[in-house]
């Protein structure tokens, strides 16, 4: 079983990213939206933390709220792929279940 | 796994055969949001769709079984004996994770109602084996 | 795929129920079947037809009934969470002595259970919250 997680709260006023990190077995995806985008980017705190977890996760990042927060895709960290909702319904369904840390 | 109800073979055909495992995931806390009661509410719904049902307390999630609730000055209804009532329901799988327990300073005793202490780890392994994950 | 929606958000307060949306979009040009929309929690009040947010915002309920209607989706209100929050269909509004209801069309109120089949009958089941 491979599990999809969805993350969708800012990593600097929740501790929703780190729980679903603490939780998320290796080989599981993970996916950034709303809020959880800023995880996704370079030059933070969190960044590091990030770019360590893209060795046990792939992890993606939704690029509609990316821009809609006007940040751009050369700001998101290497390793986490950029995907729109398209994208985001075929990991629903190539995963066998998905966890939404809410 | 509880014995099931006997039943009529026509009653049996009638059932839907798809069983799947269920699990409720609380990670807040109770009566600053209405979250937990509304989890329960839903619980106590499902369990007579007779799913293989889990739930699990981690994170703030872990508060809503504390001991010893006392919402009269609040004005809000103490929902914390409905935790208790849950068996009634055969809804027998309650997890707490042992990280979010000891996080918050709290330990099983202060529990309202009996529960299997989890590990992260364990409880990854839990996780990975749902088929529904309801996560309020 | 048949896929199940539950949205435990309100609209405009908090972005789930237009992530949902655009997921829900998404997921029919897939060609993909949706199962069930499922509004739960504050979520149901996606489900009235009193809202009026500024011409130049967008119209949540709206989207959600003209989506209803394209592609006959089951939009379904929890009835016990929509009780509390003053979300009424004509029956739910008789049967408690309101004077009006406020259900938007291509929505209808039913009870937990339909989200527990939902959870049963779809492939995956994904939630959209706080």
């Amino acid at each position: 079983m491979t599990m999809l997680h969805t993350v969708n709260k800012s990593p600097f006023e929740r501790r929703t990213l780190d729980s679903c990190l603490g939780h998320a077995s290796k080989g599981s995806a993970i996916l950034l939206l709303e809020d959880g985008i800023y995880g996704a980017l370079k030059g933070t705190v969190v960044a590091d933390k990030i770019k360590d977890a893209t060795a046990d996760h792939p992890i993606y990042v939704l690029g509609p709220d990316v821009r809609a927060r006007g940040m751009s895709e050369d700001q998101v960290i290497e390793g986490v792929s950029v995907v729109d909702y398209e994208g985001f319904v075929d990991l629903v369904t190539s995963h066998d279940n998905v966890q939404s840390w809410l | 796994m509880s014995t099931p109800m006997p039943s009529e073979p026509w009653e049996e055909q009638e059932k839907d055969p798809a069983v799947k495992k269920f699990m409720y995931v609380n990670r807040r806390a109770p009566y600053g949001t209405i979250y937990a009661l509304e989890s329960l509410e839903v619980v106590l719904i499902a369990a007579a769709f007779e799913q293989d049902v889990s739930l699990v307390f981690l994170d703030d999630g872990v508060y809503q079984l504390k001991k010893g609730q006392d919402t009269k000055s609040i004005g809000m209804k103490n929902f914390s004996p409905t935790y208790r009532a849950l068996e009634g329901y055969d809804v027998e799988k309650l997890y707490v994770e042992k990280e979010s327990l000891w996080t918050r300073g709290l330990t099983e005793d202060d529990l309202v109602v009996p529960v299997q202490v989890v590990s992260r780890e364990e409880l990854r392994e839990l996780m990975d084996q749902q088929e529904v994950i309801l996560s309020f | 795929m048949k896929l199940g929606i539950l949205v435990n958000e309100g609209p405009y307060q908090h972005q789930a129920s237009d992530t949902a949306y655009q997921f829900t979009k998404a997921a029919l040009a897939k060609g993909h079947e949706i199962f069930r929309v499922f509004f739960y929690n504050d979520g149901v009040n996606n489900g009235t037809r009193l809202s009026v947010p500024p011409q130049d915002d967008r119209n949540i309920t709206q989207q959600w009934s003209q989506l209803a209607e394209e592609h006959k989706l089951d939009l379904v209100v929890c009835i016990a969470a929509a009780q509390r929050r003053g979300i009424l269909d004509e029956n739910e509004a008789k049967r408690h002595g309101k004077d009006s209801s406020n259900l938007a069309p291509g929505f209808r109120i039913s009870g937990l259970g339909q989200l527990i089949e939902a959870g049963i009958q779809a492939d995956r089941l994904v939630v959209f919250g706080d």
